[in-house]
């Protein structure tokens, strides 16, 4: 079985700071990790080659360095990584990003199982997966919890939705974006840390892809960032400091005055 | 290929576009700006330089002619028998659109039995209904839905479609936009008409909350966007007069048809915290599930629900539909109490526009307190017991 997972190089938001006086982000010292979703998807495609055979291949669009991202997926047991990387592709949005994708997954030839986080931690957008899906002409499943088994080209899973949980199957080839329920993405042996290090990583330019090249990067993209800009923090609050009593006593009295208490 | 130019006759190398640069692409190389892979052409370098010797080139792109699209549509989404709530907040976020550019407003109703909700958006706002009903569209299915919303906007030709982001919103709405070949703004927190273009101005949290961008779909149409939900009001009822309700039948010839529902499981005491109007929630703070009792107590008190940031469902001190935050549930109730909870921006994300914010926390310096009405500098431990105790007294007289 092919298996194929998309994954992003995203920086670690978590250490994401805004500069008081200006406004800006901080970025010495801000690390770039997988995105945080995309190991769930690593994980899930490494238990399904495990589970049924076959091979795992990451995919990956953006710069140079995020080939450190493909490394640290093929340290979780990832066989083969790609590189989506061309300055043709900046400035994409998701509809050409899921298009530079699929077009990626296309020249990898066969695929009967693709991965996705169910968002990214930087755009959040969670656009990304359900477009390929079109790109490629498959059907696709969001927010998948569980997989349950393949057998003769179908698989059974569960997702997760806001009130209920449902019980699915889909004919192969498919595309399934998961939820952070579906597994606990395992820690990278040394072994595997060590056979990344030396792997092949391949790159792809936009004359590597055979698709419409005005399709890729900017020209490509239907939405544009017309501004930018950091929320002002409200408010006129007050802050109080005091003993218990008292801070309490503050407190109780605001929400006697909220009409709750 | 669109890119950034850089006239190094004017660049004076005062490294102010370097500080802006959100993606961290510009460099000096050989005494000479330079910019990387890194760019992302979002522009903001060339609003900043003083001199003006960043420029952007666009390459121009034709296009279908934009101009026959015309109408505000929002999705409907309906669930379990029952219009959303959030269907509601949708046709208030139109019906604010229309009052800029006076199109007509159409609720979009995909299921099985839909039709009979028309009459209920109609006599809340909506100019018109199109309605595609098939006992395919019984349960949400992302293609089957997506083709059948496709379907009428090719049809029909909208210059707008909204939708709630939220799972089902989220789940089929980018098919939708892929199929039609158009820009798709995720999880907006406002949208509006910008005065001079007319252009739907979508505004939305980015960079893991940390930025706001504000986003626009100039050439291609209709001009799409998931909206976060709780952002607008519910709309109030105008009685429109006579509904106008279109009926389409659902096309399936495109359809793949692979996938198919065996089973739906509701879940057991589904927790719903964005209806709640008082929300408690605990964070890293509250350090072990145990302590959760004592959210749990001050929230059954104050008629509340129980929320948690993000560190607290991680630790799994707490299940995953309490998360408050970037990657759980937006919440806007009346009062929100946030314990022992640090504030990071994705917790921000998910609460700051909550009517009334009280943060107790230990940390004087922790970034809550900058959204909160009320900030209490102390121990949760000392102060919810102690409120606990005076609210329950206070009940007794």
């Amino acid at each position: 079985m092919e298996i194929v997972v998309c994954i992003k190089q995203v920086p670690d938001a978590f250490e994401v700071k805004i500069d008081p006086e200006t406004k800006r982000i901080i970025r010495e010292g801000v690390d770039s990790i997988i995105n945080p979703y995309d190991n769930y998807a690593i994980e899930e495609a490494i238990r399904l080659k495990e589970r049924f055979g076959g091979t795992v291949t990451a995919i990956s669009m953006g710069p140079p360095q995020a080939e450190r991202a493909l490394r640290d997926a093929m340290a979780m047991g990832v066989d083969e990584a790609i590189l989506l990387s061309d300055m043709a592709f900046a400035g994409s949005d998701t509809l050409a990003t899921s298009y530079t994708l699929s077009d990626g997954i296309k020249k990898l030839g066969k695929f009967d199982v693709i991965v996705c986080g169910r968002e990214t931690f930087d755009g959040s957008t969670g656009q990304v997966g359900p477009e390929i899906a079109h790109h490629l002409n498959i059907s696709y499943i969001t927010y998948v919890s569980k997989i349950h088994n393949i057998s003769d080209g179908v698989m059974e899973c569960s997702r997760l939705m806001e009130d209920h949980y449902e019980e699915l199957k889909a004919c192969l080839p498919v595309l399934i974006t998961v939820v952070k329920e579906i597994n606990q993405p395992r820690i990278p042996s040394l072994k595997g840390m060590l056979k990344a290090k030396k792997a092949q990583i391949n790159t792809w330019k936009s004359e590597n892809l055979e698709g419409d090249i005005s399709c890729y990067g900017q020209d490509g993209s239907p939405t544009r960032v017309v501004d930018v800009w950091t929320e002002q923090m409200k408010k006129d609050g007050r802050v109080i400091e005091g003993e218990t009593e008292k801070v309490t006593d503050v407190l109780f009295d605001e929400l006697k005055k909220l009409g709750i208490v | 290929m669109a890119a950034i130019k850089i006239n190094h006759e004017k660049c004076t190398l005062c490294k102010l576009c370097i500080d802006a640069c959100p993606f961290g692409a510009i460099e000096i190389r050989d005494e000479k700006l330079f910019i990387n892979e890194n760019c992302n052409l979002c522009g903001i370098c060339v609003k900043t330089c003083p001199e003006g010797a960043l420029s952007k080139e666009e390459s121009v792109v034709s296009f279908a002619d934009i101009s026959s699209y015309k109408g505000i549509w929002f999705f409907a989404e309906n669930r379990d028998d029952k219009l959303c709530p959030v269907a509601f907040e949708m046709l208030n976020a139109a019906l604010q659109l229309k009052r800029d550019i006076g199109e007509d407003v159409a609720g979009i109703l995909i299921g099985n039995n839909v039709k009979k909700f028309a009459s209920e958006l109609t006599a809340r706002g909506a100019d018109k209904v199109y309605v595609i009903e098939d006992s395919m569209l019984e349960h949400f299915q992302e293609e089957t839905y997506a083709s059948a919303m496709a379907q009428l906007i090719v049809k029909h030709k909208p210059n707008i479609v909204i939708s709630a982001a939220t799972m089902i919103g989220r789940a089929f709405i980018p098919a939708v936009a892929a199929k039609i070949r158009t820009g798709l703004t995720a999880d907006c927190t406002d949208i509006g008409i910008d005065p001079e273009t007319k252009l739907l101005v979508q505004t939305r949290p980015t960079f893991g909350g940390n930025l706001m961008a504000k986003i626009i779909c100039r050439n291609h149409r209709p001009q799409m966007a998931t909206i976060r939900p709780k952002m607008f009001e519910e709309s109030s009822d105008v009685n429109n007069g006579q509904p106008d309700i279109i009926i389409e039948e659902f096309d399936k010839s495109s359809l793949l048809n692979n996938i198919a529902i065996l089973k739906k499981e509701r879940m057991q005491n589904t927790v719903v915290i964005q209806e709640a109007e008082v929300i408690v929630s605990g964070g890293r703070g509250v350090n072990d599930p145990k302590n959760f009792e004592m959210i749990r107590e001050l929230a059954d008190l104050l008629g509340g629900a129980v929320g948690a940031s993000r560190a607290a469902v991680d630790s799994g001190w707490i299940p995953y539909p309490h998360q408050v935050g970037q990657t759980g549930r937006t919440v806007k109730p009346k009062i929100y109490i946030a314990c022992g909870i640090s504030g990071s921006i994705q917790h921000l994300a998910g609460m700051q526009t909550s009517d009334y914010i009280i943060a107790i926390n230990k940390d004087p310096d922790a970034p809550i307190f900058r959204v909160a009405n009320l900030g209490i500098v102390g121990d949760i431990f000392e102060v919810i017991p102690v409120l606990i105790k005076k609210i329950k007294e206070a009940r007794k007289c």
